[in-house]
């Protein structure tokens, strides 16, 4: 038992950096989940996109910074693809990311060459290896304060963007379509506006992955999508409280508190095999206990 | 100058439920004028308002404003000229975002919605202005969320937030149906000053017989798809509540109920 709990406190700060790159990903789920109210498939696909694409510029000796933002636009062109066929062609939300992610299955085996896994050689230049910040960091903490620093990025500007006159119509999209028709704008272009950012985010999450565990693993999109969207309710169902707290706070706190429950887990002997079950079951939990309370809140009143 | 000819719509055309709401429908609305809509449940009056919003297409016919055919325009393209208020207060407003926020949005409706601050604080001072006079206290409340708000608080929002950028109609779709008594009568009021003030072509459908022959200067009776009393002007204003309530319950004797 000690045993477990000193594995657990060892891993603590690789835990850390995974719950912080992680929280990119959470951060893209949380503006089409909590936002449009969207549940987006389309992660499973394009987070291993990002990888992929994003891993095999590496290998080309592409700068990283550019190959995860090429990444990035990978995932955005996922997003605008779910988005018309959400929008354009009228099939439902779930159907619409279940085709892209599945379509995307066979495309990103095509962008690595066929490889289900691709190794980055600790040599290669990363956003976390042999470049010119990381020398300047202190040796141990240069990972956690990279994705420190990009979590606190793409954070600021995602607050910055839903404070925007774009960011409010994005805002009501979500809360009420009927509102953005009145307001002369199809809210349809709106939606796949919100699912291109979302997906950009995740693909370029899967990208950042990559790069620090110097590795592409075909299946790391499998669950992304309710991984994420476990961080996000984790964030917000703790938080509940606090209402002058950001949507993306909630989103990366809850990304931390559920990478160190993962870690939890492991330490306490589970396979990483069995974390699946743990997350659905865990979302399970969350969800069934969102509505209990509603029902109690129904009989009160 | 509001034109509807030769509109025909039939719903679930090919099935069972195959229903011809509008075999031959035409109206005219010139401009200014403020019409009110009554007549049974079933008899087409939502669908009236909703195919000349575009919320449904029809199979024939042709909807024209000023002379432009706006027959296949996407709804929220009409939407530019033409606010409409909703039974449902919930409809008009966004439920998660503060009185300020669903302001701010409406008031750039005529401008890009761009990457500039959604909320110009500066704007608050106008915005209140605006509201202070409906005597609801939302001046008072800007950060409130729309959802904790009533009913009739939510429908006075929708107003203001209608109205804000200059249009030319104003679509009122029962909007005081889901409203207590004394709620309805100030939003019949203030629909009534800013109808006035901004000189809108204005459409209502209200089941208020009351609202009806008070309100407004045309009066129209619409049944099964067709118009069955049409009183403007000076005939309108001599028009009293038994003479429509007769009609109308001879109507419904006729429907059986």
């Amino acid at each position: 038992m000690t045993d477990a709990f000193l594995s657990f406190f060892r891993s603590l700060p690789a835990t850390t950096e995974q719950g912080l790159i992680y929280a990119l990903m959470a951060m893209g789920v949380m503006i089409t989940y909590l936002i449009l109210d969207f549940p987006d498939l389309t992660v499973d696909g394009s987070f291993p996109l990002g990888g992929a694409v994003g891993t095999s510029l590496i290998l080309q000796g592409v700068d990283p910074v550019l190959s995860a933002l090429i990444a990035m636009l990978c995932g955005m062109l996922a997003g605008l693809l779910t988005g018309l066929i959400h929008v354009r062609l009228k099939v439902r939300a779930l159907f619409s990311g279940i085709i892209m992610m599945t379509a995307l299955y066979s495309i990103n085996l095509r962008i690595t060459g066929g490889g289900s896994l691709l190794s980055i050689p600790r040599q290669s230049v990363t956003l976390f290896r042999n470049n010119a910040v990381v020398s300047l960091l202190p040796d141990g903490l240069s990972v956690m304060i990279i994705s420190l620093v990009l979590v606190v990025l793409v954070k600021v500007t995602i607050d910055w963007l839903l404070k925007t006159r774009f960011g409010l119509l994005l805002r009501a999209t979500g809360d009420n379509e009927r509102v953005v028709t009145s307001l002369a704008r199809d809210h349809g272009n709106m939606k796949i506006m919100g699912l291109i950012i979302a997906n950009g985010l995740v693909a370029f999450c899967g990208a950042v992955l990559c790069q620090q565990q110097r590795l592409f693993d075909i299946s790391m999109g499998t669950g992304a999508m309710v991984l994420a969207l476990a961080s996000v309710i984790i964030g917000v169902n703790l938080f509940k409280k606090a209402e002058k707290m950001r949507a993306t706070t909630k989103a990366i706190i809850g990304s931390l508190i559920y990478k160190a429950a993962y870690s939890f887990a492991i330490s306490m002997g589970l396979r990483p095999g069995d974390m699946k079950l743990v997350t659905a079951l865990l979302f399970l939990g969350i969800l069934s206990a969102d509505l209990l309370k509603r029902k109690e809140a129904k009989k009160d009143a | 100058m509001l034109e509807i000819n030769h509109l025909k719509k039939v719903y679930n055309p090919g099935t069972v439920r195959e229903l011809c709401l509008f075999e031959d429908f035409s109206m005219k609305v010139p401009e200014g004028q403020f019409v009110s809509i009554i007549g049974s449940n079933g008899s087409g009056k939502t669908s009236l308002l909703n195919l000349i919003c575009g919320s449904i297409t029809p199979d024939k016919g042709q909807i024209l404003i000023d002379g432009k055919d706006i027959t296949r325009m996407p709804e929220f393209r009409r939407l530019k000229r033409i606010g409409r208020i909703h039974q449902n207060p919930a409809v008009g407003t966004c439920a998660n975002m503060s009185i300020l926020e669903n302001l701010s949005l409406a008031s750039h409706k005529d401008q890009k919605m761009n990457l500039l601050p959604g909320v110009d604080r500066k704007e608050k001072e106008r915005f209140q202005e605006m509201l202070r006079p409906l005597g609801l206290g939302l001046e008072n409340m800007l950060e409130a969320k729309c959802g904790t708000l009533s009913g009739g608080q939510r429908q006075a929002l929708a107003m203001v937030m209608s109205v804000m950028t200059p249009i030319d109609f104003l679509i009122l779709d029962e909007h005081t149906a889901a409203l207590d008594p004394k709620t309805s009568d100030l939003i019949m009021h203030l629909t009534q000053e800013v109808v006035a003030e901004k000189k809108l072509t204005a459409l209502m459908v209200t089941h208020n017989l009351r609202y009806a022959i008070e309100y407004g200067d045309r009066l129209v009776m619409m049944h099964q798809g067709g118009i069955v009393l049409d009183k403007a002007g000076e005939e309108k204003q001599k028009t009293k509540l038994e003479d429509v309530l007769d009609l109308f319950t001879q109507i419904s004797i006729e429907l059986g109920n």
